[in-house]
């Protein structure tokens, strides 16, 4: 148990918390706080693994934009608040499915590595290096990403627009 | 120095908090909120393979999905505010025209 | 007329047959094609048809003189000739004629009488709703009896026979729609085929008796004679053919038929039910005599025994009848007696039938032909309704006394020659039982002949309307036949040598005897007859004297109940029973065979469409069902909510996770 191991399960725990708090949060704006709170923590484990650049990246986008982008979201539709208001009948049916997609992986997990052999090492990671990744080796992907996003831009612009034909 | 188990442990824990949450929750946006959940808990699994094997490819895959996640974000709030528009609700319940 | 002195066997073939005899065929063939020729133009033709029977019927009344001039020249012997028409195994069948001077004789009588009745029609039927018809039927009877008297074989005879008995029923039956006419056409057709049948097992045993070869009546009369067949077989043969003469000739006990039989036209019954048809039955068996000679001698009892019953018997019924013309035919049926008892006495007696048979055809269509005369100008046939009409119709009158005196047996008119020679041989060949029947029945024949003419032709008139003579077409056939009837006798009077017994014979000629107290016991016979019948019906005013006699009178009135008996016990129960019986079977058994087939199949065939409809239908239908009931089940998944799609996705996620991890 090293300091880095510490450090990753005291950040895995938050984002766990708040990952459970963004699923049975009867407010959907703390909800969508919460979820703030595991976005974060996500990228604290990134940081943690050597990904400097994903973490900031998380931080940005995430945070910085989709988590305002879902507040305006709650905003423009008038989410009701309460529990019966934000969850549905299947709870128990939601929960059992969770529980069982967890132990799958657990058991695969455990199946597939042993325990003390697998090692995470930091190494050096830089921009840089992902920079010229992205635009040498996977320069094909990162174009059609671009596409997409373009797409995914005009697409929200046309879905949101009012119906003004007469 | 951590062990990798682990943080796949992590992984698959908040995958199956986000599966649930897709499950369980009736508004729209806490159900995209919840899908959020499950692209992050796969991201951390990409980062921690790639750190593991000490490649990049894992990072930059995370990076294709976030921005995957934004657009899909986009377009899926997009959808939530003209469904909001149509019938007044975004309870995935009631949306249910496909129904028998 | 007795057994022969000259013993020579005379039946021998005629060398170079003149004209007449070797067309004689023709004779038969004209009134047929007459027939054919008034069936199908007779409408047309002016005078409605009647010309072509009339003048058939001349020609052929010419050749038959011709035929007879033959015989009366002295020839003797016979002539045949015949054309082969089929073969079954060994049986030949022929057409062809046989004439010898009894055929002869035969034609003369038939040919003459039928043109007699068919001039005599001209008045008697003028205006009839069936005209053309008659002739047609009266013709083509003609030619059936002239077929009879004509064949050289039995099944020719046959074929003319029946045709006969079918124009008789045709002709009785001629005003059909009033059903007492059909009835009795039905019954002369039905009793004259109940003698025809043992008739018909006659001729099959007289084949039989030339082994199957021929009916050819020479070559039979030839094995008969020359002992080819027992004495059983032909005794046999002959009470069959006999069957079919008391049938045919209305004796006992057939004899029902006759008097209903007069509800046809007046000239019907002085053609066929007084000198031919009815004289068939005689011909026959004078045509086949020898059958009747080698049997055994009880045969020829019988038909003594037949005939002397049928005669008394006929007499008496003849007393009691209203209508004349039933007087004529109780009359015929007696004289046709008296015929079949000369039969039963040999070959004298013999020769004496067909003499009677030849002077009884002339005067007895005289009198029909008279009472028709009769019936025509009061329109009835009741003497009750009659009486005085000798004033009015005076030739009716004086033709039907002559035809009376005769019938009586008076000299020198013809009856008389002809009853006494019957007498002569009863008495000469020992049949004295015979002798004395005949000599009452000539006594009662007297009598009721009286009886006929006093009721009918003296007195007052006892009718309405207004009787007047008939028409000349009419007349003048009676005048000619009261003629023929004066002379007809004395072709068989010994005293002129009894020519007719030149012309018939059987086997050898026979000698004339004239016995002077017979003729004078005849005599006495029939005049005491008339003297007792003048006595009761001289003052005859309404009611008939002979009813005094009370229960006789019943009795015989009823025609000793014989009517009845055939009626109640054999017509009846057959027609109503037995046929309803039939008609049961035929309704309910048979009916019900095929109703329940039906049935059945109907019932089958419901059960097949319920098969089909249920089950078959039902498979099909189900498995629509099934799919349908499925569809309902499984669309119940489709519940339009997302959340649930994605359970069920990642509930199987992991499943095949799992699975595909532990493969």
């Amino acid at each position: 148990m090293t300091g880095a191991e510490i450090a990753f399960v005291i950040i895995g725990l938050v984002a766990v918390v708040g990952a459970l708090r963004v699923v049975t949060a009867r407010n959907v704006v703390r909800a969508a706080l919460y979820l703030v709170v595991t976005l974060s923590a996500v990228a604290g484990v990134y940081l943690l693994l050597s990904a400097e650049f994903v973490a900031w990246v998380q931080i940005l986008i995430y945070v910085g934009a989709i988590v305002i982008l879902f507040l305006f979201g709650l905003m423009l539709t008038k989410a009701p608040i309460g529990r019966e208001a934000l969850d549905n009948q299947r709870r128990g049916v939601a929960f059992l499915v969770g529980l069982a997609i967890l132990a799958g992986l657990v058991y695969l997990i455990q199946g597939a590595f042993d325990w003390d052999a697998a090692r995470i090492e930091p190494f050096e990671g830089s921009v840089a290096a992902v920079g010229s990744s992205i635009f040498s080796r996977f320069v094909l992907p990162f174009e059609v990403i671009s596409f997409l996003l373009l797409a995914a831009l005009i697409g929200a612009i046309v879905l949101s627009r009012k119906e003004d034909r007469p | 120095m951590i062990r990798l188990p682990l943080v796949l442990f992590l992984s698959a824990t908040l995958f199956s908090i986000g599966v649930y949450g897709v499950l369980a929750r009736r508004n729209a946006v806490l159900v995209l909120m919840s899908i959020e959940l499950m692209l992050n808990a796969v991201n951390i699994n990409l980062v921690a393979f790639g750190a593991a094997l000490h490649d990049l490819t894992g990072q930059v895959f995370a990076l294709f999905v976030i921005t995957v996640a934004a657009a899909e974000v986009g377009i899926g709030l997009a959808i939530v505010i003209l469904i909001y528009r149509n019938r007044e609700t975004i309870n995935v319940d009631e949306v249910n025209l496909l129904k028998w | 007329m007795v057994a022969a002195e000259s013993a020579e066997s005379i039946v021998e073939a005629i060398q170079d047959p003149s004209w007449f005899l070797r067309y004689s065929w023709l004779i038969a063939f004209l009134p047929a094609v007459a027939a054919a020729f008034t069936f199908f133009v007779g409408k047309r033709t002016p005078g409605k048809g009647s010309v072509y029977g009339i003048s058939a019927l001349a020609a052929a009344l010419v050749m038959s003189l011709g035929v007879l001039w033959t015989f009366v020249g002295g020839e003797r012997g016979f002539y045949e000739a015949s054309i082969p028409w089929f073969q079954i195994g060994q049986l030949h069948m022929e057409v062809g004629v046989y004439v010898d001077g009894l055929t002869a004789v035969m034609l003369v009588v038939v040919t003459s009488i039928s043109l007699c009745v068919h001039i005599y029609s001209l008045g008697y039927m003028k205006g009839d709703v069936r005209y053309t018809w008659f002739y047609v039927v009266i013709s083509l009877f003609t030619s059936a009896m002239l077929v009879v008297v004509l064949a050289n074989n039995l099944f020719q005879l046959l074929v003319g026979w029946e045709v006969m008995g079918v124009c008789s029923y045709l002709l009785i039956g001629h005003w059909w729609e009033d059903p007492v006419n059909s009835g009795s056409a039905i019954k002369a057709f039905i009793t004259t085929r109940v003698g025809d049948v043992p008739f018909m097992f006659g001729i099959f045993v007289l084949v039989f008796i030339t082994g199957f070869t021929t009916s050819n009546i020479p070559k039979i009369s030839e094995i008969v004679s020359s002992g080819g067949a027992s004495v059983a077989l032909v005794s046999a043969a002959a009470l069959l053919l006999f069957g079919g003469s008391i049938g045919k000739s209305a004796q006992f006990p057939l004899h029902v038929w006759l008097p209903d039989a007069m509800a046809g036209p007046t000239p019907v019954s002085a053609l066929i039910h007084a000198a031919t048809m009815v004289a068939a039955g005689v011909y026959l068996v004078g045509r086949l005599f020898i059958v009747f000679l080698d049997a055994d001698p009880i045969v020829l009892q019988i038909v003594a025994i037949v005939a002397g019953i049928t005669m008394l018997g006929a007499a008496l019924m003849a007393f009691t009848q209203d209508d004349i013309k039933r007087v004529l035919a109780y009359s015929t049926i007696s004289q046709l007696a008296y015929m079949i008892a000369g039969m039963s006495m040999g070959p004298a007696g013999r020769t004496g039938a067909f003499f009677h048979l030849f002077t009884h055809a002339f005067f007895k269509a005289l009198l029909f032909l008279g009472s028709g005369a009769v019936i025509h100008a009061v329109h009835s046939n009741n003497m009750s309704e009659m009486g005085g009409l000798r004033r009015r119709l005076p030739i009716t009158f004086w033709t039907f006394l002559i035809g009376s005196l005769a019938l009586s047996g008076v000299p020198p008119l013809a009856g008389f020659w002809s009853k006494d020679e019957l007498l002569v041989v009863a008495e000469h060949e020992g049949h004295p039982v015979l002798f004395v029947v005949l000599l009452v029945t000539a006594l009662l024949t007297a009598f009721y002949m009286t009886r006929a003419v006093l009721m009918t032709f003296y007195g007052e008139y006892r009718g309405h309307g207004e009787p007047h003579e008939a028409p000349r077409s009419m007349t003048g056939v009676l005048v000619a036949l009261a003629s023929v009837t004066v002379v007809a006798g004395f072709v068989g009077s010994p005293q002129l040598g009894a020519v007719f017994g030149d012309w018939v014979y059987f086997r050898e000629l026979e000698e004339a005897l004239f016995v002077p107290w017979v003729a004078v016991l005849s005599t006495l016979a029939a005049l005491g007859g008339i003297l007792i019948g003048y006595g009761l019906y001289r003052d005859y005013q309404a009611r008939d004297p002979l009813r005094s006699l009370g229960g006789a009178y019943t009795l015989v009135a009823n025609k000793f109940y014989i009517d009845d008996f055939y009626w109640k016990g054999i017509v009846r129960p057959i027609r109503d029973d037995v046929s309803s019986g039939v008609y049961w079977n035929d309704r309910h058994v048979i009916d019900g065979v095929v109703n329940g087939t039906a049935a059945f199949t109907k019932v089958l065939a419901r059960g097949v469409n319920w098969f089909d409809e249920h089950v078959i239908d039902g498979a099909v239908n189900g498995l629509a069902n099934i799919a349908g009931f499925t569809g309902g089940l499984l669309r119940y998944i489709q519940s339009g909510n997302v959340q649930r799609y994605a359970v069920f996705l990642f509930t199987g996620i992991v499943v095949l996770a799992v699975i595909f991890t532990k493969i």
